[in-house]
């Protein structure tokens, strides 16, 4: 009964949420002088050829995005320096491997090396902060953030290569771009091959976690901090372990883009990826799954949205309300089941002890 | 440490006294200081008047976020959605400027913001959601919104476009007469002090915006209420100890709506800012991260309106420099090894010897870096705020005290 219903409240959580977010953003295009109607036609169309390849393609990197914020919030670490961490990673590795120092598929796998180990060693900053010098993670890393926005601006501006108005690096060989596969006929575009990452780092992210002793000092660490201290987790070391896996996961963000499609990091670099993910990661409560679905739902709406200039007067920013609210929605709601529950089982502790109560008083008359 | 603590034990009039003649002392250091390093570097802009006013309009934003940051967090309530509501801030000063005039527009725009405060409260405060959460939520939905209502409103508008609407009126401008005039150029000289202090009479009494001494009289009126009325003092402490604070009869959750949702209207105060004076309207993303540097101007100072000022005007100045000379940039090392000997000695005659030796270390790295090179690439000043904000947090961590309950869920009645 308990189990069932605890399925029942996480289902009915994100659920709640969706309908939520759905009626303030009909309001929303209600209250502006357009349809509703017409905004959720257009929404909720089916998706052509081309724009199924996209939802995939966004929703693997939002999906890598949420995973590495998840990492942190398993443990009550609040990562918000995905968008730092992924940026100078992906502006490194583009650097490294448009040097092509090791020829073909090797470049690649050179590549992702660096770009986690970016990640790592960015995040990795905010985690010694806070095991040494007790500095939260959340204000040092957005402080990282703000400095790798100015780092790689200064780097691009300084070293990068002009194009047109802006600036690029060097474009990697033909021999490391890694091929994407049609689904559909060619002109709908290719589902980029390091797709794949997303699901290699979603089956590790599960293993990890639930399979290892590392993942079970983690998930202890997040639920009870002193609890874990006393079975002899050294909470410093996994503080500053976490945080590094978390930007090594960042770190992997846009390689799908930028070896299947973009091929050097200039204006096709995808910004704003990393607030998503922490959206979604908190949609999806932190477990690959409801991440996955998370993603898939935030690509969906993404991609749907650009349809809107076209068909319609409603502007695609629409869609950013709409996400935010179900992200609002769903913590509150998790939050409303979670007192619910708590209460619930109380009363039921109640009475039990209640029921228990005169049988006790007999045994000691007798 | 236990040096630090000492003048605490003192009676308080002599300690008084005395902080009043040490600040009198920095100020009048500082003032020698700035006036030196332009005259050895012959950087003129260093201190001009217009530098000054840019530094100025500048700050305001900044201050402004970071007051309304004091606000919630005083309340006990982390406000990471700052950035958020300073956007719909931005958006409301546009869009009720346009309809009914610039003065309309500022409450506007800390209407718009306090909106953004209510959803912040409504989900941490009411529902209990953790603040990063919500404060992330509510970044993503007022940067959403505003764009979205921009484009819903501002579109047709004469002047007006999906992502902008300039044109705007300006609140009104003051120029104090006879003394502006005078002050300027006195500071045109060139005076070694004199003209340093002239500037800044001149930047303070010329074109003063209305809204700029507002974002200063919010500051003062800030701090009064917070630490000067027995309203103040029951809002902090439903940061410092809600379960205390509800045990003597204090509505807890109530102080802590108006603490985010004040919040929330000074941030959007400070986007308005950003759409009516430093600029000729409103364009998406003029916030440009001004919420986070709020933040960190909040923490750099300490959680007090004072060090919050202090950080807020370091801040503006390093943003507003290099845009207005880039050469200038270079001098600031100078000065700032000047003050890092400064506190050098400090340290030293505190008897501190590790950190004495550390600031000594790092300010001949600095005045080496200002005599190898000819100019800093303009980037590296835009990470100052930020790089400052790590340092304080990662040296003087132990000298920041923010309020004891400071981001924990409270529910009613669990004062027990």
């Amino acid at each position: 009964m308990t189990g069932l219903r605890r399925v029942g409240g996480a289902l009915v959580a994100p659920l709640v949420a969706v309908v939520a977010a759905m009626l303030i953003t009909s309001g929303v295009v209600a209250l502006s002088g357009s349809s509703a109607l017409e905004f959720w036609q257009i929404i909720l169309e089916p998706p052509a050829s081309r724009v199924y390849v996209n939802i995939v393609n966004q929703a693997s990197m939002i999906f890598l995005s949420a995973l590495a914020a998840a990492v942190g919030f398993r443990m009550n670490l609040f990562n918000i320096g995905v968008e730092g961490q992924y940026r100078l990673a992906s502006y490194v590795a583009a650097v490294v491997v448009g040097a092509a120092i090791v020829p073909g598929p090797l470049n690649i796998l050179l590549g992702l090396v660096v770009a986690m180990a970016t990640g790592a060693v960015w995040a990795g900053i905010a985690g010694v902060l806070r095991v040494t010098r007790g500095v939260s993670e959340v204000i040092s890393t957005i402080m990282l953030n703000a400095i790798a926005l100015t780092l790689v601006g200064y780097f691009l501006s300084t070293y990068g290569i002009r194009a047109g108005n802006s600036r690029r690096t060097e474009i990697i060989p033909e021999s490391s771009r890694v091929p994407g596969f049609f689904p559909f006929e060619e002109r709908d575009g290719a589902i980029w091959g390091l797709v794949v990452l997303a699901l290699v780092m979603g089956i590790a992210f599960t293993f990890v976690l639930n399979r290892t002793r590392f993942g079970f000092d983690l998930r202890a660490t997040g639920m009870s901090e002193t609890a874990a201290v006393a079975s002899g987790v050294k909470v410093g070391r996994m503080i500053v372990i976490s945080m590094m896996i978390s930007g090594a996961i960042a770190g992997l963000l846009w390689m799908p883009s930028f070896f299947g499609a973009a091929y050097s990091y200039g204006t096709a670099f995808q910004a704003g990826l990393g607030f998503t993910g922490i959206a979604v990661a908190l949609l999806g409560r932190n477990r690959p799954l409801g991440i996955m679905f998370g993603a898939v739902l935030f690509a969906f709406l993404n991609e749907q949205s650009n349809r809107l200039t076209l068909q319609s007067d409603i502007s695609q920013n629409v869609v950013q309300i709409t996400q935010g609210v179900i992200v609002l929605a769903v913590v509150v709601a998790y939050e409303v089941v979670r007192r619910r529950q708590a209460a619930a089982e109380q009363r039921a502790v109640t009475r039990r002890l209640e029921a228990e109560k005169p049988t006790a008083g007999q045994e000691v008359s007798a | 440490m236990s040096i630090t603590t000492s003048p605490t034990e003192q009676s308080a009039a002599p300690r008084t006294r005395s902080f009043t003649y040490l600040w009198l002392l920095i100020t009048l250091g500082a003032i020698v200081s700035v006036s030196a390093v332009r005259l050895i570097t012959g950087q003129g802009e260093l201190d001009s008047p217009g530098s000054l006013r840019a530094a100025i309009l500048a700050t305001c934003p900044i201050l402004m976020a970071a007051i309304g940051g004091l606000w919630s967090e005083r309340a006990g309530v982390v406000n990471i959605g700052l950035e958020g509501q300073m956007i719909l801030g931005t958006w409301g000063a546009a869009y009720f400027t346009y309809y009914y005039g610039p003065l309309i527009g500022v409450l506007g725009a800390a209407l718009l913001g306090a909106v953004g405060g209510a959803l912040h409260a409504l989900a941490t405060v009411t529902f209990g959601v953790d603040h990063i959460v919500s404060g992330v939520a509510v970044n993503i939905i007022g940067l959403g919104a505003a764009e979205f209502l921009a484009e819903a409103y501002f579109a047709n508008l004469p002047g007006g476009g999906v992502k902008q609407l300039t044109g705007l009126d300006r609140p009104p401008d003051f120029t104090v007469p006879g003394l502006a005039a005078g002050a300027d150029s006195l500071s045109d000289k060139g005076w070694f002090v004199i003209s340093d202090v002239a500037s800044f009479v001149a930047a303070l009494t010329t074109s003063l915006n209305l809204l700029t001494i507002l974002v200063f009289a919010l500051v003062a009126f800030s701090g009064w209420i917070l630490w000067r009325t027995a309203f103040g003092l029951r809002l902090r402490s439903c940061g410092e100890n809600p379960q205390a604070a509800e045990s003597l009869g204090v509505h807890v959750l109530r102080y802590k709506w108006v603490a985010v949702v004040v919040s929330g209207a000074m941030a959007g105060i400070g986007g308005g800012f950003l759409a009516l004076v430093a600029s000729s309207g409103f364009v998406t993303g003029q916030t440009g991260g001004r919420g986070y540097i709020g933040l960190a101007a909040m923490i750099f100072g300490n959680w007090r309106p004072g060090g919050i000022l202090a950080g807020s005007l370091m801040f503006g100045y390093t943003d507003s420099l290099p845009l207005r000379s880039a050469d200038t940039v270079h001098a600031l090392l100078l000065l700032v090894a000047i003050g890092l000997i400064a506190l050098a000695l400090w340290r030293f005659v505190r008897a501190e010897r590790r950190q004495s030796v550390v600031f000594a270390f790092l300010a001949v790295a600095f005045l080496a870096w200002f005599s190898l090179t000819d100019a800093v690439p303009r980037e590296f000043t835009g990470m100052t705020p930020y790089i400052a904000t790590l340092l304080v947090l990662a040296f003087a961590a132990q000298r920041l005290r923010m309020p004891a309950a400071d981001g924990q869920i409270y529910r009613k009645g669990s004062a027990g």
